[in-house]
């Protein structure tokens, strides 16, 4: 049984159709990369599977439970993380605070239980020492660690990843992957829409290239990055290389 | 930069223009042909210092119908604009009940409100309802301040940006608990000098019971210049409620201010 399955799924806003029948697998322990150009419809896709976005056909399966029209969505979306582009950390609330809230909240688990949580993760991601700074304090890649921690407190068992290191100055990007990297190695099931080519070749068991809404060639990354089938592709790849991103 | 001389001399000047200026003032009023009448009728110590004790005993009332109904009020509308702010078909009459309320009461002059309510309300004889003139002034108060403040919340909660909203429900948060924990403390905190400029003009209005029988520090200097045909008495209830609302406005400003200040240097954290 796949951790998640995606089965013709339909998505338009207004007359635009953003999402054109995609079929998408993933496989527990998986990491899956999208890849695309702007617009292809990864954050779409994403936004769909965690039920953010009302969908127009198709069906979505969580561990083989189908997910589509729930009858309790926020119980759905309590199993699945999502870290976003622009980190969307409640800038009102301490560190400490945005990683407890949800857990506090929305698991009913105690104050003490969920902080004990929570510092373990900010421990492991090397975070401890920002518990009480608000996200004004911290810089990009300290907020989107921060972000990706308040989704682990979920304990979800599959985690979304959009785009989490386009918003960020270059040299912090390393920091934000060397969290997702550990994460893939503890056997966390993801799908990651990044435009980090050499990252998804690194970490991905599959590379799935989205192209006008619809995966248009999936594979293994030597399979993707190396002997791309599809001219769509290969023409992507090449203005990537061309701007020395890959 | 500036140099302290400057900023002494700057300092200097505004002294000196201030001087000058209600020098002016004070010397055109003081010759006008009329001055020692409205000195006797307007500006008369004596009856200020007699008048005043009473007035501002009246002026305690104002001080109780202006809290009791900014408790009311910072509910109440929020309520309402929670309402308005209602997504999908089904909370259709909630938003219209809202909209069509806000409309209203933004639309009424507040003596009209506190005239109907004030003399209508207590004929109606509903024996487990107050027909105390003071009780259906704040009940007006209430109706009339929570349209206006109303809206300044949901202003306020439309101006938190959608993304708060998603990265919230998507931790599975429902829909109230993200509004309770998430969009509410950040717009209210960003609402907060509108609402105190609202609470200003509440203030006054609390005057306007007066109209209707109440004796409260505008209704007791009218008393007091029907007797005596001075208006002192006036002057003597400005300055109460100058010395209330002066205070409450400069608060807003270092308010705005300390806001400005901090946004920005988070900005450049």
């Amino acid at each position: 049984m796949s951790a998640l399955a995606v089965e013709r799924l339909h998505k338009s806003f207004g007359k635009h159709e953003v999402l054109r029948g995609v079929d998408l697998e993933v496989g527990e322990h998986q990491v899956v990369a999208l890849i695309g150009a702007s617009g292809s419809g990864k954050s779409t896709l994403l936004r769909c599977i965690n039920l953010l976005e009302p969908i127009d056909g198709g069906r979505i399966f969580l561990a083989g439970e189908d997910i589509t029209r729930p009858r309790n969505v926020n119980a759905v979306r309590r199993r699945i993380g999502i870290v976003f582009q622009s980190f969307n950390l409640f800038p009102h609330m301490s560190v400490l605070r945005n990683v407890t809230l949800a857990p506090r909240e929305a698991l009913d688990i105690s104050r003490r239980e969920a902080e004990e949580r929570a510092l373990t993760l900010l421990e492991r991601f090397g975070l401890a020492d920002k518990r009480d700074a608000y996200p004004d304090r911290l810089s990009g890649g300290q907020q989107q660690r921060v972000a990706i921690v308040r989704a682990l407190a979920m304990r979800p068992e599959l985690m979304l990843f959009d785009e989490v290191t386009s918003a960020l100055d270059p040299e912090l990007v390393a920091e934000v992957l060397e969290v997702i990297r550990e994460l893939a190695t503890g056997g966390m099931t993801m799908i990651l829409a990044t435009h980090e080519m050499s990252f998804a070749r690194d970490i991905a068991d599959r590379v799935c290239f989205l192209d006008d809404g619809a995966i248009l060639e999936q594979g293994t990354p030597a399979e993707i990055f190396t002997s791309p089938r599809e001219p769509r592709t290969q023409q992507f790849l090449q203005r990537i290389v061309e701007a020395r991103r890959l | 930069m500036r140099s302290g001389g400057d900023g002494r001399r700057g300092v200097a000047i505004a002294l000196l223009s201030t001087v000058v200026f209600f020098t002016i003032v004070v010397v055109l009023i003081t010759h006008a042909p009329g001055w020692h009448r409205v000195r006797s009728e307007f500006f008369n110590w004596h009856e200020f210092t007699s008048t005043f004790p009473e007035i501002a005993r009246g002026f305690v009332l104002n001080i109780k119908i202006f809290s009791i109904a900014e408790a009311f009020i910072l509910v109440f509308a929020l309520l309402i604009a929670i309402l308005r702010s209602l997504p999908g078909p089904v909370f259709f009459p909630l938003r219209a009940l809202a909209i069509v309320y806000a409309d209203l009461f933004r639309g009424i002059p507040t003596i009209l409100v506190i005239a109907m309510l004030g003399f209508g309300a207590p004929g109606l004889g509903l024996s487990y309802l107050p027909t105390s003139v003071i009780f259906w002034g704040i009940v007006s108060l209430v109706l009339i301040y929570s349209a206006y403040v109303s809206e300044v919340y949901r202003a306020g909660i439309e101006s938190i940006h959608p993304s708060q909203e998603a990265a919230a429900r998507s931790l599975g948060l429902s829909r109230w608990q993200t509004l309770r924990h998430v969009i509410l403390p950040q717009a209210v905190r960003r609402v907060i000098p509108p609402l105190l400029n609202d609470f200003i003009g509440l203030q006054k209005d609390t005057a306007l019971v007066g109209t209707v029988g109440a004796v409260e520090a505008f209704q007791q200097s009218q008393i007091d210049t029907n007797a005596t045909f001075n208006f002192t008495a006036y002057l003597a209830a400005a300055v109460l409620f100058v010395a209330v609302t002066i205070p409450l406005a400069r608060f807003t400003d270092w308010l705005v201010a300390r806001d400005r200040r901090l946004r920005q240097a988070g900005r450049l954290a």
